[in-house]
């Protein structure tokens, strides 16, 4: 039986305190008006958004050429993201040659250009108010989705009568405890953006659909209660394999027969067609939506590529935590190696998806698919070509190596960066159609990472303490306990 | 000096392991050892050196990106940088994603050819080769341990003869 360490425990619990904390000053300090914006930009008046309005009040007809120009853009752009109109809105400034000036209107324009700027400011502090929402957003969905990783993991395991991982199906129940408690916390986000509390999803705003004719086309889809309700299926869905999975798994061990295992092979088989469906339709649903104007065929199996990857290195990270306290007599290296081989494949499958998906939406650059792309290319460089980096180079030159799986160090090492470089997948995935340009990784960021960390080790080492490490009548176990890779 | 070597023939791959390693463990080298089919742990048995054509593969593939890499940019960008369907081919960076499929493909290829080459090479393997199996029935069902012989003949053969070997020979080789 494993103990969960006090030192662990104060650890997690102070990671839950600092996030907490952390996540608290973001919402604080968030912007709750459009005067506190305006100070903001001010404040930042050496950079583009000060030099707009200086112009605007010193010289009208250029005024009016950037009202123009910007009304222009903006319906050219109406099926990119609002803050895609922002930047143009920036660009427009300097890009504009004097055409037509008409003097008569220059007040009439002025009046209009207050409007417009007043309708930026709203939408600069739109981005502000989202941020510490979409940080918790991303936090939460991260590492609700590594247990969901997990725990397809541990049913394909199941199924395909894996001789090697039968010792490790605590290691993955315990990581699995997590998902109860990460989908209530993500639920109840789900339902405060229903309520309006934010402005995550711009489709769950009536104001916005209304004027909005892709979106309205979309409402069929995309409406709050439909929503909803299939967002608390998936969850009940999942939540149930896991518990009687967990509970059957429990009772073999008490059994004189192996009912309770073919009973786990049957509801195994079961959930992992239930997962495929609901996994592709959770992506529309929780990520993709979030630019609801963009959609990809090949994004469902993009995201679970991403948190399959993460869910088998945190099973990794996890082993290799309780085999150096001596918890698991019976996982040897050829275990970690095994681990390290899923981990690195499903790296490169990961990078598949994600050059897949890119390479032919930049190869056909069509407009209203690209400008998903773009928003990530000219705002978000680093962290999208990072991840890149992060999930793809790292990992393949560091895993391929044969003697490395097998290597404790560099496992971990390998396990961080691919972890980091799967929440900044996420980060990229969110972020853009949230807080646009304003994405900073800071306070709420990092908080919210801490927070769910923290709450993570709590209670996936709490769940661990509970049962035995090993399954003591799998049919397969002694072929596990002896395997030899 | 004679080139009397013997042929210790056995019929399970399990005794040949155990043969193996009661062979090392007495000091005698073991020249060569022939199986009908891979015979799990056998290399480690014998204290055979591990295989470097993974090393091997791993260069030629960096190869491969390089060849394709630089294909690529002497065509494409340096040498008639045509607008082909507003493809921006000003520098390499800006039109790669059209050019990793084959820089992906050239790389699996170096690899695998060259890999397999190195191995025929290294195993010296080639068409109209001369076969070199001391024993028909090694192809079949029977491994063959072979054995130097230095002064020792008696002494060898009723080493082998105990160690479950079916059949002990002692040729003279050539």
């Amino acid at each position: 039986m494993y103990t969960f360490s006090s030192k662990l425990k104060s650890f997690s619990i102070i990671l839950m305190a600092l996030g907490l904390l952390g996540i608290g000053y973001g919402f604080f300090t968030a912007p709750k008006n459009i005067q506190e914006v305006e100070k903001i930009l001010a404040s930042e008046s050496h950079g583009e958004h000060g030099e707009v309005k200086h112009e605007v009040t010193t010289d009208g007809a250029e005024a009016h050429e950037l009202v123009a120009s910007h009304k222009g853009v903006k319906e050219s752009a109406e099926t990119t993201e609002p803050n895609m109109v922002e930047e143009s809105h920036d660009e427009v400034k300097g890009a504009v040659a004097a055409t037509e000036t008409h003097e008569g209107v220059v007040s009439h324009d002025q009046v209009k250009e207050a409007a417009e700027h007043e309708e930026h400011l709203t939408h600069v502090l739109h981005q502000l108010q989202n941020k510490p929402w979409a940080a918790l957003y991303v936090a939460c969905i991260f590492f609700m989705l590594i247990t969901m990783g997990v725990l397809a993991f541990y049913a394909i395991q199941q199924v395909a009568q894996a001789g090697w991982s039968p010792v490790l199906f605590r290691v993955m129940q315990g990581i699995t405890a997590y998902l109860p408690y990460g989908s209530v916390i993500f639920f109840i986000i789900l339902i405060l953006c229903g309520l309006h509390f934010n402005h995550l999803f711009i489709w769950l705003d009536p104001e916005v659909v209304a004027h909005d004719e892709l979106i309205a086309t979309k409402s069929g889809y995309l409406n709050f209660p439909f929503w909803i309700a299939r967002a608390a299926i998936f969850l009940i869905g999942w939540n149930l394999y896991r518990y009687y999975s967990a509970k059957n798994c429990l009772a073999q061990d008490e059994s004189n027969d192996d009912s309770f295992y073919k009973k786990n092979f049957n509801i195994s088989a079961g959930f992992l067609v239930f997962f495929i469906v609901t996994e592709s339709i959770m992506s529309w649903d929780w990520i993709m939506s979030i630019d609801p104007h963009w959609f990809s065929t090949l994004f469902g199996w993009y995201v679970l590529a991403s948190f399959f990857v993460s869910g088998i290195t945190m099973i990794a990270m996890v082993t290799v935590y309780l085999k150096s306290r001596g918890y698991l007599e019976h996982v040897n290296t050829s275990h970690i190696h095994d681990l390290a081989k899923f981990m690195f494949g499903f790296s490169i499958f990961w990078t598949y998806l994600w050059f897949s998906q890119f390479m032919l939406i930049w190869y056909a650059n069509i407009p209203e698919e690209i400008t998903y792309f773009i928003t990530r290319i000219e705002l978000y460089n680093l962290p999208f070509f990072g991840a890149v980096v992060m999930n793809f180079v790292f990992p393949i030159l560091i895993l391929i190596n044969t003697d490395f799986k097998r290597i404790t160090w560099i496992l971990v090492m390998a396990g961080v960066v691919i972890l980091a470089g799967h929440y900044i997948d996420f980060f990229n995935m969110i972020m853009p159609g949230t807080v646009g340009d304003r994405w900073f990784i800071g306070i709420s960021e990092i908080a919210s990472v801490l927070f769910f960390l923290g709450l993570f080790i709590f209670v996936v080492f709490t769940a661990l303490a509970k049962s035995p490490l090993l399954p003591r009548r799998n049919p397969y176990i002694e072929e596990s306990k002896h395997f030899h890779y | 000096m004679s080139n009397k070597v013997i042929y210790a023939i056995y019929n399970d791959d399990d005794i040949l392991m155990d043969a193996v390693k009661q062979t090392r463990a007495a000091h005698h080298h073991i020249e060569e050892v022939f199986t009908p089919f891979p015979v799990h742990g056998l290399d480690k048995a014998m204290g055979l050196a591990p295989t470097r054509l993974a090393i091997c593969s791993f260069i030629y593939g960096c190869i491969g990106i390089s060849f394709a890499t630089w294909m690529m940019n002497y065509i494409m960008i340096q040498d008639w940088p045509q607008d082909i369907g507003g493809k921006p081919s000003f520098s390499y960076i800006e039109n790669m994603p059209a050019f990793v499929p084959i820089m992906f493909e050239m790389t699996v290829f170096f690899a695998a050819h060259l890999m397999v080459i190195t191995f025929y090479m290294r195993s010296r393997l080639w068409p109209f080769k001369q076969a070199e199996n001391p024993d028909v029935r090694t192809t079949d069902d029977h491994f063959l341990m072979e054995v130097a012989v230095h002064n020792n003949e008696e002494e060898l053969v009723s080493f082998f003869k105990s160690t479950g070997a079916v059949e002990v020979k002692v040729i003279e080789k050539h």
